[in-house]
């Protein structure tokens, strides 16, 4: 029974790495009815960010400021430069697409992640980055339930993108912006004619989603300590399948999405086998789509005519 | 805009007004390209296709051979995919993210028709017999993939057909080792059998090539032509109204992904046979994005525009950026071209020209005044073109890190200089300009391989952006805005 309950933890681990990069794929597509094929390269490029900030500060094995400290400089620098480089796909890529056939800003998005991916080989090159996180977070720092182990960087990952994912929440509803964005969402012609700034609108949303990939990246670096500039390719594709197994455009399906796969993946590690386990993750999401297109809450759009 | 000849007075006999009129609303390139494309026109598409063929059979005779003869046949073997998805991209307007995976699976197909993989003494069918079994093998799949397009369009299809790309590269490479290969692939395939000749050299490889490439072209011509042709296109423009205009919207759809699929596969067999051996990585995402850049550079929609943007991008892709000397010509080339073309008038082009030359003199001999080390390296260009530029380009002793530094400014700068506006984009030519040249020198021009790829990436950006018809495509002026 201890290892159900430990592949669950990882898998929970893992569900919310996949739910933050889900949640800002899917509001990207909620204002803008876009897939963001470059959402995964941006979650790329937050691990480098993080890796390159624990060089700058002497390290894994000499840090010359607190651990704390060094988090907190890494998850803010690289959600920061990842939401900048967001808006900049935006404002250089998408915007003079937003009235184009469909089909045009789906292919400037793969173009886009496919150059992402090679400048981030031309500047870093292929090789492995290790972030050496026992180095500075060792693995007792954790607790352990019987035989089940639970380290301080998994805790740190749930609490921190459960935060996240409730602030979202928050803003979203609650705030100006979170109206704005609801309101270009579901109609941006009208959202236009009340005098909302859609631009900036959806440049907001850009940043938004892409800091969360960002700090997504960091996590992984945190977590599984290697990066390199082909992760965010399978991690784009699993944030796609979370966003889309939770409902497109839907937070908390987002979010359950993101937990489904990561628990599921998890198990079919754990039970079955590892080299299956992509295989058997897009075959789920081709069933899901088949059966049930607008994901498992999200609402079935009738088509307009 | 610049239209071309006028339109037929009045409606012609059996065409629709529409269909009559569309002649008269295409848009040509501008200035003598226009014009140029204009004659290339009059020729018409028979006897063009004709002389591309006869050029394409000769090219051989004039002493390419070797390497030249491979990137032929790589870029061939690219345009043909490149055809086969302008059906379903290009004509019913489906976005097939996983079109590699038809390519894979003619491959595979062949390969294990063909090779000593299944049982002790293996199969070897002639290839007369294993290529139909492939094509129909690929349709069928081509009819179970395009299924989820009876209900999902748009977004949905492309991730589910993205997905089973992927899922195929995941399949060869887990899934039954001892038959498909794993990582390790097949090897010892058979080369293509018929009429009692065997297909092993490259050179036949080529004109075989070329003969299905050609025949493909013109079956799709007649296609494009008759009456499932126009009903593909009115699907993609608005499958309602097709649907309405009792249009059998879903067949339609199938079928092309079920025509799309067999042209797939034909391809990978000659790919298979050609390279004796098949891996899973060759069926991966970058070649599904190399086909893409090519369709999308010719224009997506056009036939001939799909076969010749394939070449092109093959042919830089693979040929020209290997060498240094050619991809030193390839891109200054390329500049001029483009600042030639879209820098009017004359005498800014000139400023311009002259700016840059003034600006990095004085740059350089600034850098090399400050420090001696700063000038030290060597610009990565082979020939003339690294000499002439020695004195002018800054190449510090360490090229890696400034043309690192250099390649994220230029992104930064090329961003910029599509914000702003008039004079200012002259002025902020000019520092784009070297710095390019500069990255170019430092960085790009030593990496081939990933500059490459990066060039791929940016062709799909900037086309999509600037010109989404594409080279060859027709920008359509629609009747509704």
């Amino acid at each position: 029974m201890s290892f159900f309950f430990q592949e669950l933890v990882n898998g929970i681990v893992v569900g919310a790495l996949y739910s933050l990069v889900a949640l800002g794929f899917s509001m990207v597509y909620g204002v803008l009815k876009l897939l963001n094929f470059a959402h995964g390269d941006l979650y790329m490029v937050g691990a480098f960010v993080g890796y390159f900030v624990i060089q700058w500060f002497g390290g894994p094995k000499a840090l010359a400021i607190p651990v704390p400290l060094l988090l907190v400089i890494m998850f803010v620098l690289a959600a920061l430069l990842t939401g900048g480089l967001g808006v900049a796909i935006e404002r250089f890529a998408y915007r003079p697409l937003r009235n184009a056939p469909r089909i045009a800003p789906l292919i400037t998005a793969i173009g886009i992640s496919f150059f992402l991916e090679n400048a981030a080989l031309l500047l870093f090159g292929g090789q492995y980055r290790i972030y050496n996180t026992p180095d500075f977070i060792p693995f007792s720092t954790g607790f352990r339930v019987g035989s089940v182990s639970v380290d301080a960087v998994q805790i740190m990952v749930v609490l921190l993108g459960l935060a996240l994912m409730i602030g979202l929440r928050e803003l979203v509803v609650r705030t100006k912006l979170g109206k704005q964005m609801r309101a270009v969402a579901a109609d941006r012609e009208a959202a236009e004619m009340l005098g909302i700034n859609v631009n900036f609108t959806i440049a907001a949303t850009f940043f938004l989603g892409s800091a969360l990939a960002g700090v997504a990246g960091v996590m992984a670096g945190l977590l599984f300590n290697q990066v390199t500039n082909t992760i965010g390719f399978l991690a784009g594709l699993k944030a796609f399948t979370a966003a889309v197994v939770g409902g497109i455009g839907s937070i908390p399906g987002a979010m359950l999405g993101g937990l489904l796969i990561g628990i599921a993946e998890s198990f079919i590690t754990g039970y079955i086998s590892s080299t299956f386990t992509n295989l058997l993750v897009f075959a789920l999401l081709i069933i899901v789509m088949l059966l049930r297109p607008s994901g498992l809450l999200g609402q079935v759009q009738l088509q307009k005519v | 805009m610049n239209l071309g000849k006028q339109p037929a007075a009045g409606p012609q006999v059996g065409i629709d007004e529409w269909v009559a009129r569309e002649e008269g609303r295409r848009e040509y390139l501008p200035s003598w390209l226009g014009s140029a494309q204009r004659a290339g026109e009059r020729v018409g598409w028979w006897p063009r296709l004709a002389l591309a063929a006869a050029a394409a059979l000769v090219l051989p005779l004039l002493g390419l051979g070797g390497f030249q003869l491979q990137v032929g046949i790589d870029a061939l073997v690219i345009a043909l995919l490149a055809v086969g998805l302008n059906i379903v991209v290009g004509w019913a307007g489906l976005l097939d993210l996983g079109y590699v995976a038809f390519f894979g699976f003619g491959a595979y197909g062949f390969a294990l028709l063909s090779s000593s993989q299944i049982g002790k003494e293996g199969i070897h069918l002639p290839s007369l017999l294993a290529v139909p079994i492939v094509m129909i093998g690929a349709a069928i799949l081509g009819l179970i993939v395009g299924w989820p397009s009876r209900r999902l369009i748009g977004d949905y299809l492309a991730i589910v057909t993205l997905f089973f790309g992927e899922a195929f590269v995941e399949f060869t490479n887990n899934v039954a080792p001892k038959t498909l290969g794993g990582p390790n692939g097949i090897i010892g395939i058979d080369p293509i059998r018929s009429f009692g000749y065997q297909f092993t050299s490259n050179e036949s490889y080529y004109y075989l090539l070329v003969v299905v490439v050609v025949l493909t072209m013109a079956v799709l011509r007649l296609l494009d032509t008759s009456r499932t042709g126009r009903a593909w296109r009115a699907v993609r423009e608005d499958p309602l109204a097709a649907a309405a205009m009792t249009i059998p919207v879903n067949r339609l759809k199938l079928m092309a992904f079920a025509f799309g699929a067999m042209v797939a596969a034909v391809a990978g067999t000659i790919f298979a046979a050609q390279q004796i051996s098949v891996f899973p990585t060759n069926f991966d995402t970058p070649v599904l994005i190399l086909v893409y850049a090519g369709l999308i550079l010719g224009g997506a929609g056009s036939i001939a525009g799909a076969a010749t943007g394939a070449l092109v991008v093959m042919v830089i892709y693979d040929g020209l950026l290997r060498s240094p000397t050619d991809s030193g010509y390839l891109f200054y080339g390329l500049i001029l071209l483009t600042l030639l073309v879209k820098l009017r008038p004359w005498r800014r082009l000139g400023l311009v020209l002259a700016a840059t030359a003034a600006f990095g003199f004085a740059a350089h001999s600034i850098a090399a005044a400050i420090s001696s080390s700063a000038v030290a390296g060597r610009p990565a260009s082979a020939g003339w073109i690294g000499s002439a530029l020695r004195d002018w380009v800054i190449v510090p002793a360490n090229p890696q890190i400034a043309g690192n530094w250099g390649f994220v400014l230029l992104v930064c700068m090329l961003i910029a200089l599509v914000q702003v506006q008039s004079w200012w984009r002259t002025i902020l030519l000019v520092p784009t300009l070297y710095l390019a040249c500069f990255v170019w020198e430092t960085r790009l021009a030593a990496e081939p391989s990933i500059t490459r790829q990066l060039m791929i990436g940016a062709i799909l950006i900037v086309m999509m952006n600037a010109r989404p018809q594409g080279l060859l495509g027709q920008r359509r002026v629609e009747a509704l805005t």
